[in-house]
């Protein structure tokens, strides 16, 4: 396991106060940089440095679940023999963006997002087909978090 | 809400793989998509105003930071009662995502999801304990499912 990457002040600092409202114009860099009491430059470089050491995904945009197309989230109970064999058939799948193996008897979780929530189910069908397997559908049916970003 | 168009869809995958690191982004952008970068700004605006962009900003790496522990908890709450369980446990600062589920009775009793985030099993094992003190006798079970192992896992793509 690599070791777990520690922060400078100034990058803990960039870190926390810019998961959101990130700046929406033209030299946005040039704006934090200026909000830090930092060069435009420094700003790009801790940036740079942060993403090369793995601790920055990327600057982006997070966008609402649901707003172009349908997905849900879903589970299967796989006997643990079978596990990585039905894995793999998940993951192969298209439709499927996250496939997480958790300690549970309902132990491989998944992520399905299509055009529709027809298509999803067609992708379920396929699942139950090929593994011989139920997967229980679990859509989302309300959020209650503030997507705030996360302190660190 | 006005559903994205084509071009809405174009500029929020290019985003999602992440502005460049560059002086003017948006420009790089608006470059790589064939738009005007004014035309590229105006629309993530419009986005994030009717929320279909939730934020714009720096998505760090928790696992690289030592947040190595995630444990899914999901709870089985009365359904009068999780709006305000939910919107409760929604707000803590470790819980990054809190959603109603249906169930599926009799193999899955829980309707309440809350993604709970430490640094170890003990941290995330300490903080839903937390969450089961907050919920009181409303709370009729819970479980923590932490991850093993990641097997897949890719931007977000549009289909539509």
């Amino acid at each position: 396991m690599a070791p777990s990457q520690t922060l400078s002040r100034q990058e803990r600092e960039l870190l926390n106060r810019y998961q959101r409202d990130f700046p929406l114009q033209p030299r946005p860099y040039a704006a934090i940089a200026e909000a830090l009491g930092m060069r435009e430059d420094d700003v790009l470089t801790l940036l740079a440095g942060l993403r090369d050491r793995g601790v920055l995904g990327r600057v982006g945009a997070a966008v609402r679940p649901n707003s172009a197309g349908a997905s849900t989230l879903a589970a299967l109970a796989v006997p643990a023999t079978q596990l990585h064999a039905v894995a793999g058939q998940v993951s192969a799948m298209a439709a499927v963006n996250h496939n997480y193996a958790r300690e549970h008897e309902y132990n491989l979780w998944f992520v399905l997002t299509a055009a529709n929530d027809a298509e999803l189910d067609r992708t379920l069908a396929d699942i139950k087909a090929a593994t011989g397997l139920s997967p229980i559908k679990l859509p989302l049916e309300a959020e209650y978090h503030i997507d705030l970003g996360f302190p660190l | 809400m006005k559903p994205p168009d084509d071009i809405d869809r174009r500029i929020i995958v290019a985003t999602q793989a992440g502005l460049p690191l560059v002086p003017e982004p948006y420009r790089a952008l608006a470059d790589e998509l064939g738009l005007a970068v004014e035309d590229v700004m105006a629309r993530m605006q419009a986005m994030l105003d009717g929320g279909l962009i939730r934020r714009i900003g720096a998505v760090p790496n928790h696992y690289a930071l030592g947040y190595r522990a995630n444990g899914m908890t999901v709870w089985d709450v009365p359904d009068d009662a999780i709006a305000e369980l939910g919107k409760m446990v929604g707000a803590l600062d470790f819980v990054s995502h809190c959603y109603h589920r249906p169930r599926h009775l009799p193999h899955w009793p829980y309707n309440l999801f809350a993604m709970v985030h430490g640094r170890d099993r003990d941290e995330v094992s300490e903080k839903t304990a937390h969450i089961a003190e907050l919920m009181g006798v409303k709370e009729r079970g819970h479980q923590i499912l932490y991850s093993q192992r990641i097997l897949k896992k890719t931007g977000m793509r549009f289909t539509a």
